[in-house]
C-alpha cells in the first residue's frame, strides 16, 4: 500500500510536465463556450498537439495510473480539457478499437486521434434516460442500408459532430437487451436535425437530434446485428474510471479560493461556514484517495474498472453540488449575480447526479452488484 | 502508486480477524455486556502475545516493527469485532509503560475530555484529577469525564478512526444480511428500493472512509488523519443508523447488536476531541 509513484510513472509524470510547461502559453485564447466551432477548433487542436507530441493516445492505451497522472498534471497546469473529443477517445475509439473489424479501425481511429474528427454518442432518448435499453429509434434493413427512424437526446457536440455512435433496435420483438445494434452514422446523413437544448444555466450544452429515414451504411455497424448492448457495456465501464481526475484537483483548488475569498469578505469568522469548508477539505481529501484506490484496483484487476465507480460517481456528484452551495453561502447576495465566480458552476453542478445514471441508478448498481441484494422494484 | 492492500497485509488483516473470532466471538460479546466494567484479561494477554499492542514497536525494542498502515489495519478489524478496552491507549504505551506491549499491562489514557476504562486500568496516562464518573450509555466502555481536557494525539485519532471504519463495515454488512434474508411483503426487504438505497449509502460511506483512512495510515500527514477521522466517524454513526433503520423494529431492541456498535461509534467519536476540531484544522489548512 503506496501513494508514490513507481519509477515509470515519475518518469511520465516529469516529462510530461516540462512538456506541459513549454506547449500551454503558446495555445490561443480559450474560445466563448457558445461558440461551438470555436469550441471544435480549439479542442481538435489541442488533440492535434497532444498527438504530436506522442500523448494522443493515453487515454485509450495508457494504463490506469499513467492516464490519471495525465489528467491530475493536466489540470494543475491549466492544459484544456478533452472537450468536444471525450467521445472519440473515450467511447466510440475504445468500442471501435475493441469490436471493430481492421477497415473499421483503420478508417475511424486515426482521424479521432490526429484530431481532425469529432464524435457525439447517440445513447439516450427522450423516453429512455436511465433506462438506456428502452431506447425506441428503429432500424431497418433496406439492401446494404439500415435506415433509421428516432431521436436522440442530451446529445453533448451534436451540432459540430462528424460522426455519432448511435444506439438502434433493429428487433423491436427481442428482449430489451437483445434487439440492439450500433452504428456510426455520419452527422450529415440526409434527414438529421440537430436542435440545441438550452440548459438551466442558460447554455447550449446538448441538443436533440432527430432522425428521419436516416440511411446508415450497413458497414457501419461495429458488432454483429442485435448485439449492440453487449458492445456498449464493453466501453460503459471505461467512463467512470478515471472520467473525473481533473475535476476533483479542480474542485480541491476552489475549494481553497472560497476559503481565502471567505477570509477576505469576513464571512471566514463564522464557525459554521469555516466547518462547512473543513469538512469540504475531508470530502475532496477522500474523493481523491478513493480515485487512487479505484485506479489501483482497476490496475491490479486487469484494467477495468469496476462498480467501484458507482461509489465515486455517487459521493462525488453530492460533494461537487455541496460544494458550490457553500461558495454561495461564502457569496451572500453575490450568489445571484451570473457574473460572479462560481455561480454558473453552482446551476452547472446540479446535472451531477443526473447524468451518466442517476444517483438513484447508481445506488441500486451499488445494492445489486456490489451488495448482492435481490432485483429491485 | 500501489494503493491497495499487499499479500502481507491482507494475510495481517484476516489474521487479526481470525483471532479475534476465536477469542472474542459474539457469545463472548453479550458475555461483556452482562458483566460490564471488567477486562478480560487473558484475552488481553492474547492479544499481546499475538503483537496486537506490539504491532509498531520497533524490532529491537521486543516490538513487531511494522508500520502505521498495518496497525490501523489491525484497529479496523478490532472496530469490527467491536473489541472493547483501551486498545488504543495501551497501543499508544507500548515501549514506554512497561508490560503494555505484551498485553500485561492494561493502560487508559485521557483522549479529549474523557478517560475510558480508569478503574479497571493498571495504568493511566494523563492528568486524571477531578475525574467524575459518567453512566456510560455505551455498556461496553465505562466513562469518565476529565476538567481538564487533553490535546489529541494523531496517532490515536488515526487508529480510532480505524476502529470506526471497521465498524462501518460490519454495520453494512449486518445491513445487507438482514435486508437479504428478512421477508415482508412475500419479498426479502432488500428487493425494495427503499432499503437498497439506505444499504448502499452505508457502503458508500464505509468505502469512502476506507480510502481516507489508509492514505492517512500511509501519509501520517496531519490534515490526512483529520480528514480520516471525520470520514470514519460520519460512517460508523451514521452507518449505525441506518443498519438500525434497515433492522426496523428488531433493530431497537437490546438483544440485536446494532445498538452496541452505534453507542461504541458516539463514544469513539467523542474519543479524542469533538469533530470541530478536525473540520478547524482542516478548514485552517486551506487559508494556509
Amino acid at each position: 500500500m503506496d501513494l508514490c509513484d513507481t519509477p515509470e510513472e515519475a518518469e511520465f509524470r516529469a516529462r510530461l510536465r516540462e512538456w506541459l510547461h513549454e506547449v500551454l502559453p503558446g495555445l490561443p485564447p480559450k474560445p466563448d463556450p457558445a461558440d461551438w466551432p470555436g469550441r471544435r477548433a480549439y479542442d481538435l487542436g489541442w488533440q492535434r498537439t497532444l498527438y504530436d507530441a506522442g500523448y494522443a493516445d493515453v487515454h485509450r492505451n495508457a494504463s490506469p495510473a499513467l492516464r490519471m497522472i495525465f489528467l491530475e498534471e493536466s489540470e494543475k497546469a491549466g492544459a484544456p480539457y478533452v472537450g468536444a473529443n471525450f467521445v472519440g477517445l473515450l467511447h466510440a475509439g475504445p468500442t471501435i478499437a475493441a469490436e471493430g473489424t481492421d477497415a473499421q479501425r483503420a478508417r475511424w481511429l486515426p482521424p479521432i486521434l490526429r484530431g481532425e474528427e469529432v464524435w457525439c454518442q447517440g445513447f439516450s432518448e427522450p423516453d429512455a434516460g436511465s433506462d438506456l435499453a428502452a431506447l425506441r429509434t428503429r432500424a431497418r434493413r433496406d439492401g446494404d442500408d439500415y435506415v433509421v427512424t428516432g431521436g436522440k437526446i442530451w446529445t453533448s457536440h451534436a451540432e459540430v459532430a462528424d460522426w455519432c455512435e448511435l444506439l438502434v433496435r433493429t428487433d423491436p420483438d427481442a428482449p430489451r437487451h437483445h434487439g440492439i445494434t450500433w452504428l456510426a452514422m455520419p452527422m450529415d446523413a440526409e434527414g438529421v436535425t440537430v436542435r440545441p437544448l438550452r440548459t438551466l444555466a442558460g447554455s447550449a450544452e446538448f441538443a436533440e437530434v432527430f432522425l428521419d429515414e436516416v440511411r446508415v451504411p450497413a458497414a457501419n455497424r461495429v458488432g454483429a446485428e442485435n448485439d449492440g448492448w453487449r458492445v456498449t457495456m464493453v466501453t460503459l465501464s471505461f467512463e467512470r474510471g478515471t472520467a473525473f481526475v481533473g475535476e476533483v484537483v479542480a474542485c480541491r483548488r476552489t475549494l481553497r479560493q472560497l476559503a481565502c475569498g471567505a477570509r477576505e469578505n469576513g464571512r471566514w469568522d463564522d464557525p459554521a461556514l469555516r466547518r462547512r469548508l473543513g469538512r469540504l477539505d475531508a470530502e475532496f481529501r477522500a474523493l481523491w484517495r478513493l480515485t487512487q484506490w479505484n485506479v489501483s484496483a482497476a490496475m491490479a484487476g486487469g484494467g477495468v474498472p469496476g462498480v467501484g465507480g458507482s461509489v465515486f460517481k455517487l459521493r462525488y456528484s453530492a460533494a461537487r453540488q455541496e460544494l458550490y452551495d457553500t461558495a454561495a453561502d461564502v457569496l451572500g447576495p453575490d450568489a445571484l449575480d451570473l457574473d460572479r465566480p462560481w455561480v454558473l458552476d453552482r446551476l452547472s453542478s446540479l446535472s451531477y447526479t443526473i447524468a451518466a445514471g442517476t444517483s438513484q441508478i447508481q445506488r441500486n448498481i451499488v445494492a445489486e452488484r456490489m451488495l448482492g441484494l435481490p432485483k429491485g422494484r | 502508486m500501489r494503493f491497495q492492500l499487499s499479500e502481507d497485509q491482507r494475510a495481517l488483516k484476516m489474521g487479526v480477524r481470525r483471532l479475534l473470532e476465536r477469542r472474542f466471538p459474539r457469545e463472548a460479546l453479550r458475555a461483556a455486556v452482562d458483566a460490564p466494567g471488567r477486562i478480560d484479561r487473558e484475552l488481553w494477554r492474547a492479544l499481546g502475545e499475538a503483537g496486537f499492542f506490539a504491532l509498531t514497536l520497533p524490532e529491537a525494542e521486543g516490538g513487531v516493527g511494522l508500520g502505521r498502515p498495518e496497525a490501523v489495519l489491525a484497529f479496523e478489524e478490532a472496530g469490527r469485532a467491536l473489541l472493547p478496552g483501551p486498545l488504543v491507549a495501551t497501543h499508544l504505551a507500548a515501549g514506554a509503560v512497561p508490560g503494555a506491549a505484551a498485553g500485561e499491562t492494561v493502560v487508559a489514557a485521557v483522549g479529549g475530555a474523557l478517560v475510558e476504562w480508569l478503574d479497571a486500568a493498571d495504568v493511566v496516562r494523563g492528568d486524571t484529577s477531578g475525574a467524575v464518573p459518567l453512566r456510560s450509555v455505551d455498556p461496553l466502555t465505562p466513562l469518565h469525564r476529565v476538567p481538564r481536557p487533553a490535546a489529541a494525539d494523531p496517532l490515536a485519532v488515526l487508529l480510532t478512526a480505524a476502529e470506526q471504519l471497521g465498524g462501518a463495515v460490519r454495520l453494512s454488512e449486518l445491513a445487507v444480511q438482514h435486508a437479504r434474508t428478512r421477508q415482508q411483503f412475500g419479498r426479502p426487504i432488500g428487493a425494495f428500493q427503499a432499503v437498497q438505497h439506505l444499504c448502499a449509502d452505508l457502503l458508500v460511506r464505509a468505502e469512502t472512509a476506507r480510502a481516507a483512512v489508509y492514505a492517512a495510515a500511509v501519509t501520517g500527514d496531519p490534515g490526512d488523519i483529520a480528514a480520516a477521522r471525520l470520514l470514519a466517524d460520519e460512517a460508523a454513526v451514521r452507518g449505525a443508523r441506518d443498519c438500525l433503520q434497515v433492522h426496523g423494529g428488531m433493530g431497537f431492541t437490546w438483544e440485536a447488536d446494532v445498538h452496541l456498535h452505534l453507542k461504541r461509534a458516539w463514544v469513539r467519536a467523542q474519543r479524542n476531541g469533538s469533530v470541530t476540531d478536525s473540520e478547524e484544522l482542516l478548514a485552517a489548512g486551506l487559508v494556509s
